[in-house]
């Protein structure tokens, strides 16, 4: 200091100085006390093979954490408002793990991730070394709650509750027609989710007296359904259940129309394209009549139809992505306010408590157990007259179901 | 298991379906077969002339088919330009060099796409995509018969220009003797890069032909690439007719396997014929030895 006594200021005070000011500057909030952000770690497939989906899952995201501090953030906090970590997994599990730590770092009171089943299960046992809360947003599988991780909270159904319901319905659909259809194929990818799907089905819909007449395998990708086609016409089934992804799904369904097979359902579970706004847009006369076992917001749900609307103001589609991600974070946002704090341990008490129900998803009250919201279902929708609507359960139906169709 | 009632559809679907891969394979066949380009970027460069198509029919309405008289020109210029303006420069007339730079080329073009177009999958829906046509009780989408017609007219084209014109015989000449070719007084840069032009042109008409009956995205490049090079090699490195007839071949191949061992396992039989054609003869159907 003496040096600086005597030449007036130096450098290295008056660099110290100029950043004080300016950070004061750049930040009055700090200086009017304003409550400290509460951070949320987003992490999404935003690039590589699962782009679309994860963009999707971001868009709602931030949707979720715009609402919120619009409507005068956290309250309990002092109406701190929420601050997003964006990560990016690049469709990859070890990624989407180390974007998790990242955000962890960047003081993340919780997490929501990860869209697809294999990222989600890396983002969870990530976010499990620091207990930090885990929203899941989209993971189907059931592997994720079977992890029996005390931070881990998933609002949306898991593939073997889905898978079962699916089932049922089927089965309820037909008997209430007068049992019309007895015969089914069913057409899938060869990876985990294709596989699996169909040999749950082979196994569960001749139980309830359908005869599984063939079971069609195709890789991803698949270039022309020609012959798949032409077998499953040879066949002449009943039902038609594809178990694919969405281009092989949209190939499929076209090469049906075009030959002229006309089977008395298409009936899929968690259908790649079955339940998609873009097919049903682009391929009206190939998606008429197409029924799906999927996620679905409650079409009677005026918070809803509201969201759907916002989404759509954005120039988005309202997919699943998109309400399930929006929920995920709300829901988090929720056990925050509830607990007053950021405190891990506190969040993840809330959540276990946690009787939420601003979500505007055919569910009721959400309600925990071993992580699982045991309230979540998937419902039936069917394409009609080129819209999609929900046709069961029957408290959140928006239309009749049409079947048999031909 | 096979089903007598449907193999004759099934083998009707593998012509008309091969017929399209030959077409890829055709763009394919000059670059690798005569000028020895191992050009990874194949399968990148059909799907930026898809998504050419797409747009043109997104953005200003134009038919796929009507963009036939755009886009493989477009992508003529493009092929002019790579070849010319990267390829050459970056290989230093190095055979391994260029495999290297297309496929660092491809990944540049795939992950530009995955950028400003994002993985979503596209589709034109027109007027004639659910038409079909009746050949003796076996349906044929209109767009695949079409396709099916562009591939032989192109392939017999491409046969007679290699025959007939002075550049057919100029690109020729370099791929059997490229000093002597310049000794007599042949642009040896230009005839390489009109070539790889032509065959990335080629790739226009396919993409103008295959949109209507598909769809596309970042990645539909690879489900391609394999292919067209082996209907390449199973035809002849370098021949046009060779490659028609190989890639209908593998259609009809892929077409039975798929009925007889399922559609996953189907695929084997392509494969199983390309290292046959490598073992018993490696110069192709049609193909005379170097």
């Amino acid at each position: 200091m003496t040096r600086a006594l005597k030449g007036g200021l130096d450098r290295r005070t008056f660099l110290a100085g100029t950043a004080a000011i300016t950070g004061a500057l750049a930040a009055p909030g700090l200086l009017r006390a304003a409550p400290a952000p509460v951070k949320i770690g987003l992490i999404h497939p935003v690039t590589g093979a699962l782009s679309y989906s994860g963009a999707q899952c971001r868009a709602g995201g931030q949707m979720a954490i715009d609402d919120i501090n619009a409507a005068g953030g956290i309250t309990s906090l002092g109406g701190a408002q929420i601050e997003a970590i964006l990560g990016d997994s690049l469709s990859k599990p070890d990624v989407g793990a180390s974007e998790t730590a990242k955000a962890v770092e960047a003081g993340a009171a919780g997490i929501v991730a990860g869209y697809a089943s294999a990222i989600t299960l890396a983002t969870a046992q990530e976010a499990a070394k620091t207990n930090t809360p885990h929203i899941v947003d989209v993971g189907v599988t059931d592997g994720i709650i079977a992890l029996g991780l005390k931070n881990v909270f998933r609002f949306s159904p898991g593939y073997g509750k889905i898978a079962q319901d699916a089932v049922t319905a089927l089965d309820e659909i037909n008997k209430a027609a007068g049992a019309p259809a007895k015969t089914v194929v069913i057409v899938h990818e060869d990876s985990a989710f294709g596989t699996g799907t169909a040999k749950l089905l082979a196994t569960e819909l001749p139980k309830h007296g359908f005869e599984i007449l063939k079971v069609i395998a195709h890789p991803t990708p698949t270039r022309d359904f020609t012959n798949i086609a032409l077998q499953v016409k040879a066949a002449n089934p009943d039902i038609i259940i594809p178990a694919n992804y969405y281009n092989e799904y949209v190939l499929f369904a076209r090469t049906i129309q075009q030959q002229q097979i006309k089977p008395k359902a298409i009936y899929s579970v968690l259908g790649g394209a079955a339940s998609s706004y873009k097919f049903v847009k682009e391929f009206p006369e190939a998606a008429e009549g197409v029924m799906d076992t999927n996620h679905w917001f409650n079409p009677l749900s005026p918070l809803a139809q509201a969201r759907k609307a916002a989404t759509e103001a954005k120039g988005l589609f309202y997919t699943y992505e998109v309400y399930l991600t929006y929920n995920a974070v709300a829901l988090l946002a929720d056990a925050i306010e509830r607990a007053g704090s950021t405190d891990k341990d506190k969040v993840i008490a809330a959540l276990n408590s946690s009787t939420w129900d601003k979500h505007g998803m055919p569910y009721g009250p959400t309600q925990f157990v071993n992580g699982q919201n045991t309230g979540a279902q998937a419902v039936n929708t069917q394409v009609l007259g080129g819209k999609i609507e929900v046709i069961r359960p029957a408290e959140f139906a928006s239309a009749k179901v049409k079947f048999p169709l031909a | 298991m096979l089903n007598l009632t449907i193999l004759w559809p099934a083998i009707l679907n593998g012509v008309t379906t091969g017929a399209l891969y030959a077409l890829i394979a055709l763009g394919l066949t000059l670059i690798y077969g005569v000028l020895h380009i191992i050009n990874f970027a194949h399968g990148a460069l059909l799907m930026v002339g898809l998504y050419a198509v797409y747009f043109l029919f997104r953005f200003l309405g134009l038919d796929p088919y009507v963009s036939l008289l755009v886009v493989p020109p477009a992508m003529f210029v493009l092929g002019y330009a790579l070849q010319r303006g990267i390829i050459s420069r970056a290989a230093h007339g190095r055979d391994e060099n260029i495999l290297l730079v297309t496929l660092g080329l491809s990944i540049v073009i795939e992950n530009l796409a995955l950028m400003l177009f994002s993985s979503d999958t596209q589709t034109v829906d027109t007027a004639y995509g659910f038409a079909t046509v009746d050949v003796l009780g076996a349906f044929i989408p209109v767009p695949k018969a079409v396709a099916f017609a562009g591939a032989v007219v192109s392939a017999l084209a491409l046969w007679l220009f290699m025959a007939r014109t002075d550049l057919g015989r100029a690109i020729r000449a370099v791929a059997k003797e490229r000093k002597g070719a310049r000794l007599v007084g042949i642009d040896v840069e230009h005839v390489y890069a009109m070539s790889f032009g032509i065959g990335v042109g080629v790739l226009g008409i396919a993409a103008c032909l295959l949109l209507p009956s598909y769809y596309v995205t970042p990645q539909v490049g690879h489900g391609f690439i394999l292919i067209a090079f082996t209907i390449v090699v199973l035809g002849g490195m370098g021949s046009f007719v060779g490659a028609l007839i190989g890639g209908i071949i593998i259609g009809v191949v892929e077409a039975i396997g798929g009925l007889m061992l399922g559609e996953s396992l189907g695929q084997i039989g392509i494969f199983a014929i390309f290292i046959l054609i490598l073992l018993f003869r490696p110069q192709g159907l049609l193909g005379q030895r170097g």
